[in-house]
């Protein structure tokens, strides 16, 4: 069976998504960096669909591609608004949030 | 006569409180308005309490009348129980009487710092307090009352009375609560332990009939001893008994002269009432056991409260400490536990009543002109004022016991109790009091004649001796006074209105569980049938 | 309500009626009028013209016609009446149901029932039945010399007062000899003095409050003599006492008067406790704790019901009231004190009437002193002592006074200290006669003062008197007239009363006479050095007053403070001069009545046999007083008088005159004209030269130093250290205890709140906060509003979770 081999891939994306969401200054290179942890789930669920011989994996895959998309449409939304605002998708200056 | 059955003595309770009420909604400013609707509440409840003393059956006067019995606290078995029996009668008598002359006495006489509207209204809630204490048949009813009277008084020493007020309203108020929260125990006690004397089941009320009839049945002799000693301690503060008098001569020197009236003609026999009405009939094994003890504080008290007497320098202060020693002649008579005693006692409450709220409205009166009340300046008012100065020597005799008038009969009568208590009372020790009290009648016309001369006679101080704002009795004052003049003279001549009344009551009340003193073979059988043999 | 007592009690007949004569049945109206007349002057008085003045005058007027009849009907009443005895529930409370008839009850209707078997013992003259008790017949008793076919009766009217624990207070009038004589008396003297006053204190300031209180003491006086139980008596006793107290302190502008008044009262007092005391006792003792009614409880006392230790205790303490009252040894101080009022009151009030009732209280209460203090066949009890030392010693105090008016109040201490004496010894008759006699001239002597103190505007003899009989030559003679019946000396009213007590007391075998109840020789000795003394001082005091030179006239200026009493000063100055008509009425009265009265009363087998003097002219008094026999009388045995001692007694006063005669007329009198100086001026003779006599003189002028005890000592001690300490321990001990009370709670309070509350409860709470808040400072640094921080953190978290979960599953 080849699953090792599917999570071993998976993991390696979901650790680059990681890295690229965590260390990335850039609010597009995070988003894509979202899109790949995204994959990296999607590559696991159907990996784990077909090794149980279960559809599910595959339309929960599905599910997530639809909802990726959503979400980078509402992410890309606040990254061109975010631009708007501040001339800069830098999300080192995106404090905000500080307590 | 059947809404005056039942209604009656709700209607007289809480029409002050009503008036009280109505005076919120009069606009502050409106003085004279709000005098006349205080005067006006207090009348109205005069006329009601006047038709009650007109309807009521003076030949049952040992059984309670206008009974109301409704549920109130169902859950503690506390209900709204009034009624109107003999021994209550004179004092709520006394009270519909005295407060409306207080109204009148305040038409011209509010005390700083004004605001007539809050005193009034005031004065209108303690008037509710004091006569539903006097008609209450539920003990806890009868708290309740006892102490609604406690707050509008706190707040009239504290807000119109002299320079050391915040002192003397907190020393009454603590002392008095300190005294109903034993009380209150006592009561507790009475509800939980009292027990139906034939059929030994507990009864669990505050219905003062009940526990009356039961007469202490079913509590063990020493829980006999420490309930009657809670009450001893909340009715005797409230007396006051030496030695828990001091909040007395405090909080009346403060207390407005209207205040000083109202305490000392009714806010004292709250106590005494309790004892007689309470204490005693509800406890009678316990309060033949503290009757010696009873005895021995009322003649110190006697003695004692003339002492102090002698030593005051301020006029209102000496009739103050008065107060203690004729309090003391009213006690005597209560701890013989004889029907005559407790007469005497009932009268002496009504005759103190009249002549030392008189004293108070003379000394109120003395201080409005003299701005004074310290004895060595003033002097010669007979002079200067000359009724005034007679007024004061006739409550003086009053006070001190002249037969004739008022006083006589509450003292003598009380006296000649102490020679042969009740059954089962030390014979002896009683005449020991007996010669002790009578002692203290010579020490009363010592310091009431004393007083009388160094303020009534000789010639005016040279301080007042030519002021202008001297003057004789006003027109307030005469018809504020003449009533209680009157009564000090009626009373004193027929004391009968009074004996004829509380004695059924009195008999009826101790009849449920003391041997009189001839040893009444009637009673004894009865005793012994109550109590299953 | 019948209680067991008075059923067990009438087991004999009692001699008292509820029905007689119409005046005798109505005796309650005498005092009435009098109190009606107060309250009309106290409202109507200064409206009136005579400022209120007539209508006590005609009160008390009416009164006193009103007594005459009714004595009058007494005497009729006491020869006549019918007894039936039917009346004999009379010692049962029950009697009080009675209507003013006699006959509203069921009472009189048994009694009338038992009328019939009760006929054995009354003279039956075939009138009598239930409604007509009073004979005209005329009764047997005149002709069968002294003795009586009629017992003593007594009329008694009891209404209910009130009621009270089953004791039924009842209110009436006991009407007998000793009220009778009272009544006359206290009218007689009332109105006369009523008359005296409208000259004498006429123009006061106060003149109809003068009046008033007369009236009132009038009223009180006759309530009180009429009482028919104790009760009443201590109402009347208290009320005469007030109003002795209000016109003592009648000019109470000078504190000196207002003294005298409050000493007066407070003294009075003193001995009311052991009234209360007394009375108490009898009514438990002897009236059962029911009744309070005096026949019942004297007849108790007869019977012979009651225990002696009671009786003892009662009479005891009732002397302690009559010592007070009556100005008996060591409580008469205050009487010399109320001189302090003006002198009519002084008359009335302190010679006449008022100071008798401790008197007459002993004379109602009979039985009790009789047997609580064993007159019988003793020869010293308590109340005669004290009567006995009260003579001599105030007899004494009476020599060195100045005042004219103290001289006459020693005098009356002295007259009563007989009074109690002979009632002490048991000679009942001659202490109520010596109360009538002296009650005469004592008001005569007063009023005649007052009258010379009405022309010089002082009391004092020695500086603004002397020589007086020169211009007031009638005030002079009724002086007179008084003094020598005072004196003592034959035939005046005086002479017959001492006698009759110092016959009484049985001393020394009576000089060939019998004696009375017991030898009481110590007290006829007191008795013949009081009549030496009375003699002599009144001597003295004649001297001082009308002989001699008149001293006073040196300006007006140095009045006493009794000089009140010249307000209505004549507007003019110079020489006194006689006073007017309204004065000396009075005066004459009672000179007349000092000489005759004591005629009412000779004794037996004085001129027995003669033709002049039957036997029904003698020991009248006796005969209508005493109600010897009677069922609430003891049974007291009356001495024999002698000749011998009235002879020896009579020498004995004449001495005493003699003595003082010789030393004022003859040696006082040349002294003076030798060395052209006055009395005052002259040296003090004996008292300056021996030291004994000085002492004794410093003894007497300091009233034997009982002012300063009572004053200065328990008054003072009273009023000043006592009070002082008492209010001390209030404020320091029990109010301190108080306040200690409180502070501690406070402070209590304070510690539980600073340290407890504030300390650890408020503290754990606080530190808690502090906590999280510095916890929250730190942690707030993590917080930088970086998302990818955030996110780090977050996967850190979950990858620290996720090794978690590997390790637990693994294990």
């Amino acid at each position: 069976m080849l699953l090792n081999q599917f999570l071993l891939l998976a993991a390696a994306l979901f650790c680059i998504g990681v890295y690229g969401v965590l260390v990335r200054r850039s609010a597009m290179l995070v988003l894509m960096s979202i899109e790949l942890i995204l994959n990296a789930v999607n590559i696991n669920l159907v990996a784990f669909g077909a090794l149980t011989d279960d559809v599910g994996g595959s339309v929960f895959a599905l599910f997530t591609i639809a909802v990726a998309a959503a979400e980078v449409g509402i992410g890309l939304a606040i990254v061109l608004l975010m631009y708007r605002n501040r001339r800069s998708i830098d999300l080192a200056q995106v404090d905000l949030l500080k307590g | 006569m059947d809404f005056l059955n039942d209604w009656g003595l709700t209607l007289v309770t809480f029409l002050p409180l009503a008036g009280a009420l109505v005076m919120m909604a009069i606009p502050k400013e409106e003085e004279k308005v709000l005098k006349q609707a205080a005067l006006l509440t207090s009348l109205a409840t005069l006329a009601a309490g006047i038709w009650l003393l007109v309807e009521f059956d003076y030949d049952r006067a040992g059984s309670l009348q206008y009974v109301v019995d409704k549920n109130w606290i169902e859950v503690i078995g506390s209900g709204y129980t009034l009624g109107l029996d003999g021994m209550s009668l004179p004092l709520l008598a006394l009270t519909v009487l005295v407060m409306p002359l207080v109204f009148i006495y305040s038409w011209d006489h509010i005390p700083s710092p004004g605001n007539a509207k809050a005193f009034l209204a005031l004065m209108l809630i303690l008037e509710t307090g004091m006569i539903g204490t006097f008609v209450a048949q539920d003990l806890i009813l009868f708290f309740v009352f006892f102490e609604v009277v406690l707050l509008p008084m706190f707040f009239m020493i504290a807000v119109w009375g002299g320079e050391d007020r915040r002192y003397a309203s907190l020393k009454f108020f603590l002392y008095t609560m300190f005294g109903s929260a034993l009380m209150l125990l006592g009561f507790l006690a009475l509800f939980f332990l009292s027990k139906d004397p034939v059929t030994g089941e507990l009864l669990r009320t505050f219905d003062m009939r009940v526990l009356t009839d039961a007469a202490g049945a079913g509590i063990v002799r020493s829980s006999q001893l420490l309930i009657f000693g809670g009450m001893f301690l909340g009715f005797g503060v409230k007396v006051p008994l030496f030695p828990f008098h001091t909040w007395l001569p405090d909080a009346h020197t403060q207390a407005p002269t209207q205040g000083s009236v109202i305490l000392a003609a009714v806010l004292l026999k709250l106590g005494t009432y309790g004892f007689i009405r309470i204490a005693i009939p509800m406890l009678p094994e316990a309060a033949e056991a503290w009757a010696p003890w009873i005895g021995l504080f009322a003649v110190i008290g006697i003695i004692y409260g003339a002492l102090g007497c002698l030593a005051q320098t301020d006029m209102k202060r000496l009739i103050a400490f008065s107060s203690v020693a004729h309090m003391g002649f009213v006690m005597l008579g209560i701890a013989t536990l004889t029907d005559f005693g407790i007469n005497a006692a009932i009268f002496g409450m009504v005759a103190h009543g009249l002549i030392t709220g008189m004293l108070f409205f003379i000394a109120g009166s003395v201080k409005e002109r003299y701005h004074t009340l310290e004895i060595k300046r003033l002097g010669g008012m007979l002079l200067q004022a000359p009724r005034l100065g007679w007024i004061l020597g006739f409550t003086s005799m009053a006070s001190l016991g002249l037969p004739g008038l008022a006083g006589f009969w509450g003292e003598f009568p009380a006296i000649l109790a102490a020679y042969q208590p009740a059954n089962g009372i030390p014979e002896e020790t009683f005449r020991g009091y007996m010669v002790v009290a009578a002692i203290g009648t010579v020490l009363a016309a010592g310091y009431l004649l004393w007083l009388l001369q160094r303020t009534a006679m000789g010639e005016p101080s040279e301080e007042f001796a030519n002021d202008p704002h001297i003057t004789d009795v006003n027109r307030f004052e005469w018809i504020a006074w003449s009533p209680i003049l009157f009564l000090i003279v009626l009373f004193g001549v027929a004391p009968g209105l009074i004996f004829d009344v509380t004695d059924p009551a009195v008999v009826e009340s101790l009849n449920n569980c003391l041997q009189l003193p001839d040893g009444c073979e009637g009673v004894a059988a009865a005793t012994t049938a109550m109590f299953g043999g | 309500m019948l209680s067991l007592f008075a059923l067990e009690s009438v087991s004999e007949v009692s001699t008292v009626v509820q029905d007689a004569n119409w005046f005798l049945e109505h005796a309650w109206i005498i005092p009435l009028l009098p109190a009606i007349s107060f309250v009309l002057i106290l409202f109507f008085g200064k409206r009136l013209p005579k400022k209120g003045a007539e209508i006590g005058i005609t009160a008390v007027a009416v009164s006193f016609l009103l007594a005459v009849v009714t004595g009058w009907a007494w005497l009729d009443h006491r020869d006549n009446v019918v007894f039936d005895g039917g009346h004999s529930e009379s010692v049962v409370v029950d009697d009080g149901h009675g209507s003013d008839d006699g006959y509203g009850t069921d009472d009189g209707h048994s009694g009338d029932a038992t009328a019939d078997e009760e006929h054995a013992i009354v003279v039956d003259d075939g009138t009598t039945n239930g409604d007509d008790r009073v004979s005209l017949a005329v009764a047997a008793a005149e002709t069968g010399g002294k003795t009586e076919a009629h017992p003593y009766v007594a009329v008694q009217q009891t209404t209910q007062w009130f009621q009270s624990g089953g004791v039924e207070f009842g209110a009436g009038i006991l009407v007998d000899g000793l009220s009778v004589m009272m009544l006359f008396v206290v009218t007689l003297i009332s109105l006369l003095v009523h008359i005296y006053s409208t000259d004498y204190v006429g123009g006061d300031r106060r003149y109809t409050h003068f009046f008033a209180f007369l009236s009132l003491f009038t009223a009180s006086m006759l309530f009180f003599v009429l009482s028919d139980n104790i009760l009443q008596m201590i109402v009347g006793w208290e009320l005469v006492g007030v109003c002795s107290f209000a016109l003592i302190g009648h000019w109470w502008e000078e504190k000196p008067n207002s003294d005298a008044a409050l000493k007066a009262f407070i003294t009075n007092r003193v001995g009311d406790v052991g009234l209360l005391v007394g009375m108490i006792t009898l009514f438990f003792a002897a009236g059962g704790g029911t009744t309070f009614d005096t026949v019942s409880i004297n007849e108790q006392v007869v019977q012979g019901n009651v225990s002696h230790t009671a009786l003892v205790v009662a009479a005891a303490a009732l002397t302690a009231a009559v010592m007070s009252k009556s100005g008996q040894f060591i409580l008469h101080t205050w009487l010399p004190d109320a001189m302090a009022g003006p002198t009519p009151v002084s008359a009335l009030i302190h010679a006449a009437t008022m100071v008798v009732a401790g008197i007459f209280m002993v004379a109602r209460l009979y039985p009790v002193f009789f047997e609580g203090m064993s007159i019988g066949g003793s020869s010293i009890n308590l109340l005669s002592t004290v009567g006995a030392v009260t003579l001599v010693g105030a007899g004494l105090l009476a020599f060195v006074q100045d005042d004219i008016k103290k001289v006459l109040a020693y005098s009356t201490v002295s007259q009563l200290g007989y009074m109690a004496m002979a009632l002490g010894v048991g000679a009942w008759t001659a202490a109520v006669f010596h109360l009538f006699t002296h009650a005469f001239f004592k008001a005569n002597l007063f009023l005649g003062s007052g009258s010379v103190a009405h022309a010089v505007h002082s009391f004092d003899m020695k500086k603004d008197m002397g020589g007086m009989k020169k211009y007031m030559p009638r005030t002079f003679w009724t002086f007179l007239i008084g003094s020598v019946a005072l004196a003592g000396l034959p035939p005046l009213a005086g002479f017959w009363s001492k006698d009759e007590i110092l016959v009484g007391t049985g001393g020394w075998g009576l000089f060939g006479g019998t004696g009375g109840n017991g030898a009481y020789t110590f007290h006829l000795s007191m008795g013949m050095i009081g009549a030496a003394l009375t003699a002599a001082y009144m001597t003295r005091c004649m001297y001082l007053t009308f002989f001699g030179e008149w001293r006073g006239g040196h300006g007006h200026d140095d009045h006493g403070h009794d000089s009140h009493d010249a307000h209505d000063a004549h507007g003019h100055h110079g020489e006194p001069h006689e006073s007017g008509p309204r004065i000396l009425v009075p005066l004459y009265v009672l000179s007349g009545f000092s000489i005759l009265v004591g005629l009412v009363n000779l004794p037996p087998g004085l001129f027995s046999g003669s033709a002049k003097s039957p036997a029904s002219w003698q020991e009248r008094f006796l005969h209508y007083m005493e109600p010897a026999g009677s069922s609430y009388f003891p049974a007291v045995a009356h001495g024999t008088p002698s000749w011998s001692l009235a002879i020896v007694s009579t020498a004995i006063a004449v001495l005493g005159i003699g003595m003082a005669f010789w030393y004022y007329f003859v040696r006082v009198d040349r002294l003076s004209k030798q060395t052209g100086q006055s009395l005052t001026g002259l040296p003090n003779g004996l008292t300056s030269r021996n030291r004994l006599a000085k002492a004794g003189h410093t003894l007497l002028v300091n009233k034997y130093y009982l002012d300063h005890l009572y004053t200065g000592i328990i008054a003072g001690f009273t009023k000043g250290r006592l009070a002082r300490a008492a209010y001390w321990v209030n404020q320091n001990v029990l109010d301190r205890t108080v306040n200690v009370a409180g502070e501690t709670a406070v402070r209590a309070g304070r510690v539980v709140y600073e340290r407890i509350d504030q300390g650890v409860v408020d503290g754990l709470v606080n530190s808690a906060g502090r906590v999280s808040d510095s916890t929250g400072q730190e942690l707030r640094k993590i917080n930088s509003g970086q998302v990818q921080n955030y996110a780090a953190l977050m996967f850190a978290g979950a990858a620290v979770l996720a090794g978690a979960f590997i390790i637990l599953f693994a294990l």
